[in-house]
Order: structure tokens, then sequence, then C-alpha cells
């Protein structure tokens, strides 16, 4: 299991980009999403940050998610980077 | 046909989800000079995604690692090698050993991959005295290298000169890599013209690196493309003589004749080799003998 050990940010908040922070946790996962397209992509943006958190084997985090309108290729990357970041020592 | 390559910031998705629809040939995935070091996880990281999700079928996709002085180079090469862009831009090549260097790990992670050797090619960036000096054998180095590109940033502050635009300071640099290039058989590509909001100077810089033999030319502005494009690309005028070049010969042979004029010159083998070369070029263009 990943293990996040301290608060890491990745992305900006520039447009097309997203700002994705994780902190560590010990009940789970905690997703706080905001979006300039919550309405219409909203579920899609919660599924993909999941995805990565499960296959990076990330159980317990607060994720915070501040997208400007990311490509799902770049939230997917982001969230990628603050886990990573977020594991490192 | 390759003949501008626009650099894009490897860490800004802004920019580089829309590398297909900016004009140039090539696009180049930066994550190099572009990328502040505690962001090259992140660039290295959505590059990664990028390539792997988003259709690039209008451009050549390279990405400019890191140099093997640093300690990214492989990182760089592990996360993208598996969406195979077509060329790796390998930064501050100086001598033969460094392109071995990359080659060597490129076919071993090749391998790994189930990758056929040689997949992803290698475009060495000349950019230090020592480099420009070692052109040719690092243009000979590997099978793997298509390409060599001539940064004249860099390269000036090696040189302790200053950069100007005229750039004579890189005269010898630019003549140097296209003989070396061309000696190697490989093509070659000019430096960035600096200045975007120059459009008088990106013409005359890219006629003069044209007037040189450089096969074209890079740029850090989707402003220049035009330009570049249009510097690199044969005018209907060449293509119209190039087709009569062909002609004449094949009447020529027609006729037994060994040799023959046309407008008052003699058509000799250069002359042909050059014509074949102009219709390639407007082939690869779409281009068509109907269309002039």
């Amino acid at each position: 299991m990943a293990e996040i050990i301290k608060m890491a940010t990745a992305g900006t908040d520039e447009k097309s980009d997203v700002v994705v922070t994780v902190e560590p946790c010990e009940n789970g996962l905690q997703l706080q999403i905001k979006s300039v397209v919550m309405n219409q992509f909203g579920p899609a943006i919660e599924a993909s940050v999941r995805k990565v958190l499960e296959d990076l084997g990330v159980k317990n985090a607060i994720v915070t998610v501040a997208d400007r309108g990311a490509l799902d290729c770049v939230l997917r990357a982001r969230v990628e980077t603050a886990i990573l970041r977020g594991m490192e020592g | 046909m390759r003949r501008s390559m626009l650099f894009l910031p490897g860490n800004a998705p802004k920019m580089i989800i829309n590398g297909n629809y900016l004009g140039s040939d090539a696009v180049i995935f930066d994550l190099e000079d572009a990328v502040a070091p505690d962001q090259k996880d992140a660039a290295r990281l959505l590059v990664r995604n990028v390539l792997q999700d988003i259709e690039f079928d209008r451009v050549e996709t390279i990405v400019r690692i890191n140099s093997i002085d640093t300690p990214y180079w492989m990182a760089d090469i592990n996360a993208i090698l598996p969406q195979k862009p077509d060329i790796i831009m390998l930064p501050k090549t100086s001598c033969a050993a460094d392109v071995q260097t990359v080659d060597a790990y490129l076919s071993q992670e090749e391998a790994k991959l189930g990758m056929q050797n040689n997949t992803v090619l290698l475009m060495p960036l000349i950019e230090t005295a020592l480099g420009v000096e070692n052109a040719f054998q690092i243009a000979s180095a590997s099978d793997r290298v298509t390409a060599l590109f001539l940064g004249a940033e860099d390269l000036t502050a090696d040189l302790r000169c200053k950069r100007t635009k005229e750039g004579r300071e890189i005269d010898y640099a630019r003549s140097r890599m296209v003989v070396a290039a061309r000696a190697a058989g490989v093509e070659v590509y000019d430096t960035p013209f600096t200045d975007v909001n120059d459009d008088e100077g990106i013409v005359t810089d890219a006629a003069y690196a044209k007037s040189l033999g450089f096969t074209g030319k890079a740029s850090i502005s989707p402003r220049h493309i035009e330009a570049i494009n249009t510097v690199f690309s044969p005018t209907k005028a060449e293509i119209a003589y190039a087709y009569e070049v062909l002609e004449a010969i094949a009447l020529a042979k027609e006729q037994g004749k060994g040799a023959i004029a046309l407008r008052g010159k003699m058509i000799d083998a250069p002359i042909v080799n050059r014509a074949k070369q102009t219709i390639a070029a407007a082939e690869a263009l779409g281009i068509r003998k109907e269309d002039l």
C-alpha cells in the first residue's frame, strides 16, 4: 500500500491545468473537487482521480482538486505527481 | 517532410495539448530548459500522458529529454519511450560517446518493452564548442541518429561571444554542422530565431540557413512557423524547372545524346540530383505537377 506521508501539490492554476493537493489521512479517501466544468464533468473527474489513487495503491488520503478545464490526461498526470511527491520522505 | 520544429514547454498543458494544430511539421515537447528543476517530475508525467491520450497525426513528435550529465535523463526515457515518440532529442551532445550511451540505453529499454530496435530515433542537439568540433562523429555514432540540430544560445555562451540577430558568430558552426550532417547522410536543423516579434528577421534568418544547406529550422514561437515552412518549401518555379530538367534528360536519352542544354545551360548530374530532390520535396508536400 502506498502511504501519503506529507502534504504535496502538483499542477498550476493556469487554464487547461488543475491543482491537485494530497494530504495524509488515516480514514480512507476524502475527495474535494472544484471545477469550472463541475456540472458536466464532475463524476468523470472523480472517477479519474479514484482510478489513479487505486492504481498507485493509495487507500488513505485527503485529495483536493481545483480544476481549470484540464483534459483527463492532464488531470491524471497531476494526481500521480502529487501522490508521488506526497510519498517522498 | 520536416521543415519546422516547434518547441513546446513540457509542463504547460495549454500549449502541449494543441501541438497538433500549430502548423509545424514537428513539435518538440521540452523536458529540459523550459522546465524548472523542481517540476521535472511533473512535466515528465504530463508529456507521457499527453502522448498516450492525444493523437498527434499532423506532426512528428519529438521529446527533448534532459542531458546525460543530469540525474533526469533515464527517468525521462523510462516515462516517454513506451509512448513511442518519433524522436528523442538529446541536448548538449558533445561527442559520439554521448550518443552511444543513450543509444545503448534506448536499445535495452526497447527490448524490455518488446519494441523493435531503433523504433525511436535520436536527434543530437549540438550546443557546445566540443560538439561542433565532433559533429561528424556525433552524426555517425549510431543508426538511430536521424538529424543534427544546432543550438546557438548555449553555443555562443560556450564560445564566449554575444548572440546577435545577424548571427555572424555562428557562421562557422552552421557550416560545419551542415557539412558534418550531409557527410554522415542525416538531416540538419538550424537554431531558433529568438525575436518572436520580428516577422522580417525570421524570413531573412531562415532563408540564410536554407542557403547554407539546412533542412529546416526550429522555432520557439508558433508565430514563426508559417515563415519557416514557406522558406523551406520549394517554390512553384523551382518545381516547374525541376520537371523541365527531368524531361530534358529523358529526351536526351531518347535521342541518344550524352548531354543536353536547358535554357542555355548544360544539364549535368548535380543539376539532375537537385531536380529529383526538389520533386521529392514537392511530392512530400502534396504538390503535383498538374498543380503548377
